[in-house]
């Protein structure tokens, strides 16, 4: 086969297998969301659709597909349309630069952390361009609400990566994992990084629109919020990208603060694809302590919100990268 | 105080009014619809009596005329009075708004005009409260006829 | 139906949302329509007659008994406290000698009631301001109750167990044990519910200086109950009033003077607190005679007025019944505590944002069949 065909044909294959793991992270991440509501709720959540209820989301995406495509006539249809892709494509995108283990990593460019935070930026606009093309008050509020949360919240986490950056010295991911080889990140930098790990827990839960910082779909004030005028699989779009942006997060965070696919003490680097279920337990066990939030906290208004990070977050996040160059500088990092 | 002083003190303010305490638990007082808000006002600013909370203001069809019944208490000296005003002109009903007196009135008023149709000078927003706003007559007038809604046994 | 007509006080800036009648947030079918600059809102003006069910009309053809069933479709969360002021009413109307076993079950059962509607309360409150899980931990407990309640009243929701001269059964055999099971159980958990959301700072953000109601305001509003109390205003009908075996127990009014949606929210935990106490006193000295006193088929009271304020979960109920005589009342009149609550609203409301004007609404602990009737 001629070379240009069989690059083309590669990266194909490679969109699709991506395709289909944001699919089944989705269809995944879903279910685990309701079960662990329902665990904090005393009750047992949906069991019954395929064993354990491993089916359900697959029943509600039928459904969804289902669903006759409403849009209101006086809905701006060409930008309504287009919304959701936005947020589809960004999370797809930043999802091709995960190290899951060593040679699983579609996408290994020598600016990856960048590229991620560029990338997931983008989601915004899509937000914004559904509420905005809805023609309906309620989802333009809600729209105005989480751009202004969004794009405040970018701040801290790009600073409290840029934190760790400082110990890494490189921006590419999988330098990243192999300056981790001696001691994950977040240990390596003892009191800044961890400080920076609960700024970025906090920044990233706000970028994601959930709880606390859900007032973008406060349920309870406004209807739904942007996707008020939503349904069927359009709607389906914003649902899964909020999970898999989730998820995104969770990644980001053990890529550059956990070790990626390095397992603890290096007890299994002999079996190199082991990597993926380790990266995988500690995405797990973040997006478990994101679900903890939601379901535990009331929410901010969107006041305090705002305070919360330019008055807060912000300047603790400056001190605290200076903190980090000094450490660095003076070599009180740990390393094993 | 007692009711014999409340209404030794009520009763100087002016000659017209009435009071009687038989088949009530508290002392009632009959006013003059003219009269009304000047008394109402000295009732609440008065040091003595200090009757700063209206916790009900019913408006009944005595079957000739229509009038409207407050309940009233202070909560300084805990004593409480039943004020009551009538009129008889049952086309056009008008009494005045204790609105400015006591902020609770202006529901309690919206409600008696929804249901008696007695207008309250100076109030702030006189529409129908519970009824909509295209309704015809007043429900609980003794006169009010409603073949579809209302079952009479 | 309201329409919406543009005067010359409408700027240009400003826009009308309409929240309501189907909203999660107003607490049943109340439409808000909310004039709001961008996030501050600028007036509130409530819509009612969404439920109206001409309540007092239909008193006026019933006979006594029967405007008993009535009264617990208004409030309905604290059903057995307005049946019993109906009760109340007529008993001191006819200046009948109600026995003691009566009093003392009247008031534990209306402290229950107290507690049951603080609980879905609760839930609500925390489902309001965005702690989801909250609702289910105050159903969980609401539930015993219910179960409690029917076994001794035979309902669920809308008991009915109080009747004019005394009560419609006696209690259940295992109504003691059951009430002494649950007190053990709900003094665990009101710790719990102070863990999760009292001292929870995001909560406290959300609410301390939120909503500020003064005394004077509460009073020239008709304020009562939780409400008032948390102003400063001591408006507890249960000290000042009172009824049933009310004036043989000792309790503490829970008084606050911030008057913000925090004392509010204080008020009513600490309402939970002093019911459970009461009920504690009472619960095993229930003295033994009649559960009933006969009373005429036919109920006619003397000619006459009669007035009765009793204390629900939202506040002072009063009882305005009219009487010429035969066996319905001529005028009936019940005096909402939601009613006047609801007044307040705008006045509280204006100069907040949207999310004040639901933590505020939460704490209004409002009921719109009880307002609407």
């Amino acid at each position: 086969m001629p070379e240009e065909v069989a690059n083309i044909a590669e990266m194909v294959l490679i969109a699709l297998v991506y395709l289909g793991i944001f699919a089944i992270a989705g269809l995944f991440l879903v279910l685990l969301e309701r079960r662990v509501a329902a665990w904090f709720q005393l009750r047992i959540g949906p069991n019954r659709v395929g064993f354990k209820g491993l089916l359900q989301t697959m029943a509600d995406a039928i459904k969804l597909l289902s669903k006759e495509l409403t849009g209101t006539t006086k809905a701006d249809k060409f930008l309504y349309n287009l919304a959701p892709y936005f947020v589809i494509i960004s999370s797809l995108m930043a999802l091709s630069v995960f190290p899951f283990t060593k040679e699983f990593q579609a996408f290994d460019i020598n600016i990856g952390i960048f590229f991620l935070i560029a990338v997931s930026s983008i989601g915004v606009i899509g937000i914004l361009l559904g509420g905005w093309s809805s023609n309906n008050k309620f989802a333009m509020i809600g729209a105005m609400r989480s751009g202004v949360q969004t794009i405040s919240y970018e701040l801290s986490i790009g600073l409290s990566l840029l934190t760790m950056v400082l110990i890494t010295g490189s921006l590419q991911l999988s330098e990243i994992v192999e300056v981790q080889k001696s001691g994950w990140l977040i240990v390596q930098g003892h009191i800044p990084a961890i400080i920076a790990f609960m700024i970025y827990m906090i920044a990233g839960t706000a970028e994601t629109n959930r709880a606390p910082f859900d007032m973008v779909e406060a349920e309870s004030e406004l209807g739904a919020g942007f996707h008020t005028e939503y349904s069927g699989m359009k709607f389906a779009y914003f649902f899964l990208a909020e999970f898999i942006n989730m998820f995104i997060i969770a990644a980001i965070a053990t890529t550059i603060f956990f070790g990626a696919w390095l397992s603890p003490f290096g007890i299994t680097e002999s079996i190199p694809w082991l990597g993926v279920f380790w990266f995988l337990l500690k995405a797990l066990i973040l997006i478990f302590l994101m679900m903890w939030f939601r379901w535990t906290f009331p929410r901010l208004r969107i006041d305090q919100l705002l305070t919360l990070e330019w008055k807060y977050l912000l300047p603790i996040n400056l001190v605290n990268i200076m903190i980090m160059a000094l450490l660095v500088w003076l070599n009180l990092t740990i390393s094993f | 105080m007692k009711n014999e002083f409340l209404q030794e003190l009520i009763g100087s303010w002016s000659p017209n009014l009435v009071f009687s305490e038989e088949g009530s638990q508290y002392l009632n007082v009959i006013i003059p619809v003219d009269e009304l808000h000047a008394i109402m006002s000295k009732l609440k600013y008065n040091d003595q009596t200090s009757f700063d909370y209206l916790f009900c203001l019913s408006g009944v069809d005595w079957g000739e005329e229509l009038g409207v019944v407050y309940h009233l208490e202070s909560t300084t000296f805990r004593h409480s009075i039943v004020v009551k005003t009538q009129t008889a002109d049952r086309e056009n009903p008008t009494i005045d708004s204790v609105y400015d007196i006591w902020a609770t009135a202006e529901f309690h008023e919206r409600e008696v005009f929804d249901f008696f149709g007695i207008t309250f000078s100076n109030h702030p927003n006189l529409k129908r409260l519970f009824l909509t706003d295209d309704w015809e007559g007043f429900p609980l007038r003794k006169d009010y006829e409603d073949n579809i809604n209302m079952i009479i046994k | 139906m309201e329409t919406i007509t543009l005067n010359s006080n409408f700027k240009s800036e400003e826009y009308f949302i309409n929240m309501g009648p189907q909203h999660p947030a107003t607490h049943g079918v109340l439409r808000l329509l909310l004039t709001i600059d961008g996030e501050i809102i600028k007036k509130v003006e409530p819509d009612l007659g969404y439920i109206h069910r001409s309540i007092e009309k239909m008193c006026e053809r019933d006979s006594y008994q029967q405007i008993v069933h009535l009264t617990d479709r208004m409030d309905y969360l604290s059903a057995n406290i307005n049946n019993e002021a109906v009760c109340l009413t007529v008993e001191n109307a006819l200046e009948m000698e109600i026995p003691d076993r009566v009093k003392v079950i009247r008031t534990i059962i209306g402290e229950l009631t107290r507690i049951s509607s603080h609980c879905l309360w609760w839930g609500v409150m925390g489902m309001d301001v965005g702690a989801l899980t909250t609702y289910f931990y105050g159903f969980r407990d609401r539930e015993l109750l219910n179960d409690i309640f029917e076994e001794t009243c035979g309902a669920r929701l809308t008991m009915n167990y109080n009747v004019p001269g005394g009560l419609m059964f006696d209690i259940h055999p295992n109504f003691v044990k059951r009430v002494k099971d649950f007190i053990t159980h709900f003094k665990n958990k009101l710790p719990e519910y102070d863990r999760l959301l009292t001292n929870n700072i995001i909560f406290q953000k959300r609410t301390k200086g939120v909503g500020i109601l003064s005394r004077e305001d509460a009073i020239s509003y008709g304020a009562s109950g939780p409400v008032g109390r948390a102003s400063g205003y001591s408006c507890d009908v249960r000290k000042h009033h009172p009824y049933s075996a009310l004036d043989q127990v000792t309790f503490n009014e829970a008084l606050r003077t911030e008057g913000d949606t925090y004392a509010r929210y204080l008020v009513r935990i600490q309402e939970m607190w002093e019911s459970l106490s009461i009920v504690e006193q009472l619960i095993d000295n229930i003295p033994e005679g009649e559960y009933r006193v006969a009373t005429n088929a036919v109920i006619k009271l003397p000619k006459g007025e009669f007035y009765q304020k009793v204390e629900t979960a939202r506040g002072e109920l009063g009882v305005y019944i009219i009487s010429t005589g035969v066996k319905s009342p001529y005028r009936l009149k019940f005096r909402s505590p939601g009613f006047s609550n609801l007044s307040l609203l705008n006045h509280i409301a204006v100069g907040g944002k949207i999310g004040d004007l639901v933590a505020t609404m939460a704490t209004l602990d409002l009921v719109i069949p009880d307002i609407d009737r």
